[in-house]
């Protein structure tokens, strides 16, 4: 089947400020598959932020190619009809919201879309619902935690019936309980909605339960895998200066001490059973 | 909590000039101000007085709130009161204090004066209190949507608004923060003379600028990202319907109107 996300030795160079040409993207090429769960860890200055902009034509390669469903993003006239594909979720909670009420908010892109009033309530309820914001419906966006506005935000993409949804470090600015909200919020339209995600984030944590972890660095990537392969090559990631889930580096280190644990442990219940096992 | 400013004078409530469409409430106030002005009559200002008293009856707006939008207009009421009776020419002279004549046409004039003043801010309070932002901006951007044939920019305009009405208590809880930041740091924003305070609200100033620049960018982003591409092609997922009562509304209006320009132009 056609990947629903496809890039193309994908290059993208700017101008700095002191007017150098910096390259942000050095090369890229990726398939992601529709239904996949893609997250894509790096530093920042990695390049992971520029590829999602990519991701939904807020940029545009400087050269390679970006294929959204088969749509070249180059392409201006399919423009608004890839943004609708592939929704994206930005960091800062509070700068995405634009209306002063939650269902006006998420009613803000079927609006733009130009679609029939009775489909936007329609598409506003049932996406309220399924992040389960429902009863704060006519709640101002500043009285909300971080964790409930950006699922608001998660609620106004889904509003647009995209097939990606493409999570530019969603959970950077929010607290360990809206962490995990979101998170639960996104596992959940990804197993039970089917859609795409590109995850992007620093917590390796939540890179964990993704069916593929992406890494790069200086705009490339440079490891790829199941979550199981990526983390058990603590090595490369700690010479980037990434970090591995807590778990993997206490069997790392156990390792190191010369005890028979294997290098893949992603979760706790999985080290436990490797120590019992001893 | 500083979050729990409100903005503007809204009163939340449930009555019927509350449920009134915000077109007809804004249109209604305009046609309300026009007809202040063509009252020549004692008995003109009574029916005018007594429509807006039943307007504010039925909105169950503690008449304080009415009155509270008359505060700071103290001053301009009394003096203008004063300037038209003692300028305002005229023949009935009801007496004299040195050089001033106090006379019947003054009297009158500066009666009709004040009362104009006060029914204005009555009347648009009213629209205020009992308006929420929110459907304000609403009101005024599909009022003013014919206006975009000759390329006046009623969507970019309510846009705007929207923005601003949600941008504030962020922007309030930013300052607060930015604050105490700076005065955990020594800064001092309460003591000194007028120029002292205000050069001590540089360091206040700058981070907020720049904080709001930055927002704006990465809203305008997030905006795109929506597929946002200006009014154009844009629906809306509540449409504002008139009622029986919005034509109710408009019938006692209309009816008021009559009078007045009866009472002043032909009896």
């Amino acid at each position: 089947m056609e990947p629903i996300i496809r890039l193309q030795d994908l290059r993208f160079e700017y101008l700095s400020f002191e007017g150098e040409e910096i390259a942000a993207l050095n090369g890229v090429t990726l398939d992601i598959q529709k239904g996949e769960f893609v997250a894509i860890i790096g530093h920042n200055g990695s390049g992971k932020s520029t590829l999602a902009k990519h991701l939904n034509a807020l940029l545009r390669p400087s050269s390679g190619v970006v294929w959204i469903k088969g749509m070249d993003t180059r392409d201006e006239d399919k423009l608004w009809e890839i943004r609708q594909t592939a929704g994206m979720v930005f960091q800062n909670p509070d700068n995405q919201l634009v209306a002063t009420v939650v269902e006006e908010d998420v009613a803000f892109g079927p609006e733009n879309l130009g679609l029939p009033p009775e489909e936007i309530r329609k598409r506003v309820d049932e996406a309220l619902k399924v992040v389960g914001m429902q009863e704060y419906a006519q709640a101002a966006p500043h009285y909300l935690s971080g964790g409930q506005k950006q699922r608001v935000a998660i609620a106004g993409i889904l509003a647009m019936k995209p097939e990606i949804i493409v999570l530019d470090e969603p959970t950077a600015m929010l607290d360990p309980v809206g962490r995990h909200e979101v998170m639960e919020t996104i596992k959940y339209l990804n197993k039970h909605e089917g859609i795409t995600v590109v995850h992007i984030t620093h917590y390796m944590e939540e890179a964990v339960d993704a069916d593929r972890v992406i890494v790069m660095e200086q705009g490339k990537i440079v490891l790829q895998g199941t979550p199981r392969q990526v983390f058990s090559q603590v090595k490369v990631l700690k010479e980037i200066g990434l970090d591995v889930p807590q778990v993997t580096e206490l069997a790392y280190r156990l390792k190191a001490e010369g005890l028979d644990i294997p290098l893949d442990v992603l979760k706790v219940e999985e080290m436990v059973d490797a120590i019992c096992r001893l | 909590m500083i979050r729990d400013i409100t903005i503007g004078q809204f009163f939340p409530g449930q009555s019927i000039i509350h449920k009134l469409d915000p077109r007809v409430k804004i249109a209604l106030t305009f046609a309300f101000i026009v007809i202040i002005f063509f009252a020549k009559t004692y008995v003109g200002y009574g029916l005018i007085f007594a429509y807006i008293a039943f307007a504010v009856w039925l909105s169950q707006v503690p008449v304080r709130y009415i009155l509270r939008g008359l505060k700071p207009l103290l001053f301009i009421i009394v003096l203008t009161f004063l300037i038209n009776v003692f300028f305002t020419p005229g023949s009935k002279v009801l007496f004299r204090i040195w050089a001033f004549k106090f006379t019947q046409e003054g009297l009158n004039q500066g009666i009709f004066m004040t009362l104009r003043l006060v029914l204005l801010v009555v009347g648009t309070s009213l629209l205020t209190l009992t308006t929420s932002p929110i459907s304000l901006t609403d009101g005024i951007e599909r009022l003013l949507q014919p206006l975009q044939v000759i390329r006046f920019p009623a969507h970019e305009l309510a846009m705007m608004m929207t923005i601003a009405l949600r941008f504030i208590p962020t922007l309030l809880e930013e300052t607060d923060k930015i604050m105490k930041a700076q005065m955990a740091r020594g800064a001092d924003f309460e003591s000194g003379n007028l120029f002292q305070r205000a050069k001590a609200l540089v360091p206040l100033l700058v981070p907020l600028f720049i904080s709001a620049f930055r927002r704006a960018d990465e809203l305008a982003m997030a905006m795109e990202s929506r597929c946002y591409r200006g009014g154009q092609n844009r629906t809306r997922m509540k449409i504002l319907k008139t009622t029986r009562r919005d034509y109710l509304a408009v019938a006692v209006t209309l009816l008021l109107i009559a009078g007045i320009l009866l009472d002043s132009y032909v009896l």
